[in-house]
């Protein structure tokens, strides 16, 4: 490791002890000797194993649910619908006053995307859960549904969330989060070229090795313990409360240790249907995904679509920029909601742009719902915008490294949400970079720092 | 359902138990013997997480049924280090960041003793070939092959 540094050396102090000093992960003898107790490692006498029934399809009414065959199944213990959830419709959000709540913790009357969890199967083993489960009988009516976010924001579209009661996040600032800055159609008609293009991407799984799930043990004082690979302790065990109306001091949840996360394993999925499951039967419960489920069934990183118009002068300043966001949600707001207005707030990316227009829309489709992922409502954004700024170069005929520098944002520039720039790092991360890969830029640029302009 | 006697040694103890016919390793090793140092990623051999070497063997645990494991002698990650002093991978490991959330460790490190085992000093081609059945989704691999050379530069030192 290699510390620089002759960046910001007025900043710089010298005696620190931990920074540049390589410590050994505290976690690591565990991991290498195999001790580490990830929540599977935990075994309990008596223990039910949890089997979800999931839609088939991506948009249906549900006529009726028969689980009759299923109860006489050899090794069943409980099975679980809509009416045994004290309360059924929650969202993630609720916490910080993100509402409406509108996804069902077991479907009611409606499933929204397929694999929607409908009914739950506990059983004396993982087989017997499995088989049970595909004994349970739903009768379906299937419903036009809308799995583009384009379509889904026209006129006559169906309604994929009737709890929005629009395909859309319905902000404050009213059908998508905006951001106004500087006069955008002004700076267009100054620039010397205008450059608009669109850039999309598909869902991303995080894939995590070990699959989200928990264990959840009753104490017999009314208290359960929920062991649990949540990346979100608080969060879920909060939401628990609200779903299961319990009071939070009967949970506890033990965690903390998680076989990969990635951001996936952030909503609260797995442990209110297993804690109930727990009440309800008074045994042990483990819920854990297939293989499959994590990779159908948990919520990807959201499809985007970003819509970038740049008015740019022939000297490489960025002198307009309007950006489109489009984030599906999929059939749910799960974290999305936030991921779309995290983008407004960070479109136009690290650059200082006089004039900017933003609008992100949070969508809502048939699809998987979608949620937290690794700099989720960014890192699309940033794919997009820095790939803009590629082309920006090559149309104005400059290097698209001196480009940047023309147009880094430097402490002191006000932000296109207004939120003034301090600690920039941006004009010293890219004259590295350009030592590193050796891809020079001229003098001027090296001469640059983040603290002011001309400088 | 009538239950199938197993008895084989693990990490040099005699282990016996009564399982269901079609029972995996994996699962009479954690549920029933109470080893969970072998992972189930997947559950159908594809990530490695659950891999144990059977005599001298590398082995996926989840695709292998308990009631094959008759006499056989079993290694798991759970027995490389003894009397308290890390195995030498187990080290190599440790010192090389060659861990992030952990999951894959005890697949990645049975895999890479049998590779130790049966080809002392390997070129980095054979270590990324014998640790290429092991899934690291924190993308840690290029520490984990280090790790492995390192443990395997140690042994021979060892050795001369």
């Amino acid at each position: 490791m290699e510390l620089r540094k002759n960046y910001f050396a007025d900043q710089r102090k010298d005696d620190l002890h931990e920074i540049g000093q390589p410590r050994p992960r505290s976690d690591s003898p565990g991991h290498v000797t195999g001790k580490t107790a990830y929540f599977a490692d935990r075994n309990f006498p008596g223990m039910l194993h949890l089997k979800m029934v999931r839609s088939p399809y991506h948009h249906a009414r549900i006529r009726s649910i028969d689980t009759s065959e299923a109860e006489k199944h050899p090794g069943v213990v409980k099975i679980l619908t809509a009416k045994d959830v004290p309360h059924n419709v929650y969202t993630i959000l609720i916490l910080i006053q993100i509402g409406p709540e509108d996804e069902t913790v077991l479907a009611d009357g409606k499933v929204r995307w397929k694999g929607e969890a409908v009914v739950a199967v506990l059983a004396e083993t993982e087989r017997a859960a499995q088989e049970a489960a595909a004994k349970v009988k739903v009768d379906y009516e299937v419903l036009p549904a809308v799995f583009d976010m384009q379509e889904a924001l026209k006129p006559g579209a169906p309604i994929v969330n009737e709890y929005h009661g629009q395909n859309y996040y319905l902000y404050d600032s009213g059908e998508c989060r905006k951001v106004r800055f500087g006069d955008v159609e002004a700076g267009f008609t100054s620039a010397d070229h205008i450059l608009e293009q669109s850039y999309q991407s598909s869902p991303i799984e995080h894939a995590p090795t070990e699959t989200t799930g928990c264990v959840v043990v009753p104490e017999g004082n009314d208290r359960f313990t929920c062991y649990t690979n949540t990346q979100a302790m608080f969060f879920t065990l909060d939401n628990t409360s609200i779903i299961l109306q319990m009071p939070g001091n009967k949970l506890h949840f033990v965690g903390g240790t998680v076989g990969g996360g990635f951001g996936g394993k952030v909503d609260v999925i797995v442990e209110p249907i297993a804690i109930l499951g727990a009440k309800l039967t008074g045994r042990p419960v483990c819920f854990i995904y297939s293989r499959e489920e994590e990779m159908q069934i948990s919520s990807p990183r959201a499809a985007e679509k970003v819509v970038i118009k740049d008015g740019v002068m022939n000297d490489g300043r960025i002198v307009a920029r309007k950006v489109t966001g489009y984030t599906d949600a999929g059939a749910y707001s799960r974290h999305s909601p936030y991921g779309a207005q995290k983008g407004a707030g960070h479109y136009p990316g690290p650059y200082t742009i006089p004039n900017v227009w933003i609008d992100t829309y949070c969508v809502y489709t048939n699809r998987t719902p979608s949620s937290a992922m690794r700099g989720f409502g960014v890192t699309i954004g940033d794919f997009a915008l820095e790939v803009q700024m590629d082309k920006l170069a090559r149309l104005i005929g400059m290097d698209p490294l001196e480009f940047r520098f023309i147009n880094a944002y430097r402490d002191g520039d006000m932000k296109a949400h207004r939120q003034p720039t301090e600690g920039a790092a941006l004009i010293e991360c890219m004259q590295e970079a350009s030592r590193a890969a050796n891809w020079p830029v001229a003098e001027k640029y090296l001469a640059m720092s983040s603290y002011a302009k001309g400088a | 359902m009538a239950k199938v006697p197993v008895q084989f040694t693990l990490n040099g103890a005699e282990k016996a138990e009564f399982v269901d016919s079609g029972t995996t390793l994996l699962h009479a090793l954690r549920d029933k013997i109470g080893d969970t140092s072998p992972k189930g990623g997947c559950h159908q051999g594809t990530c490695g997480a659950c891999s144990v070497i059977i005599d001298g063997e590398l082995r996926l645990s989840c695709l292998t049924l308990a009631e094959t494991c008759n006499g056989a002698a079993i290694t798991t990650t759970s027995g490389l280090s003894q009397g308290g002093v890390l195995h030498p991978l187990q080290r190599a490991f440790l010192d090389a960041f060659a861990t992030q959330c952990g999951f894959c460790t005890p697949g990645m490190i049975m895999a890479a003793k049998v590779l130790l085992d049966q080809t002392p000093n390997p070129s980095r081609a054979e270590v990324v070939e014998a640790l290429s059945g092991n899934i690291c989704r924190c993308t840690g691999y290029e520490p984990i092959i280090q790790a492995v050379l390192t443990a395997a530069r140690s042994n021979s030192q060892r050795a001369a």
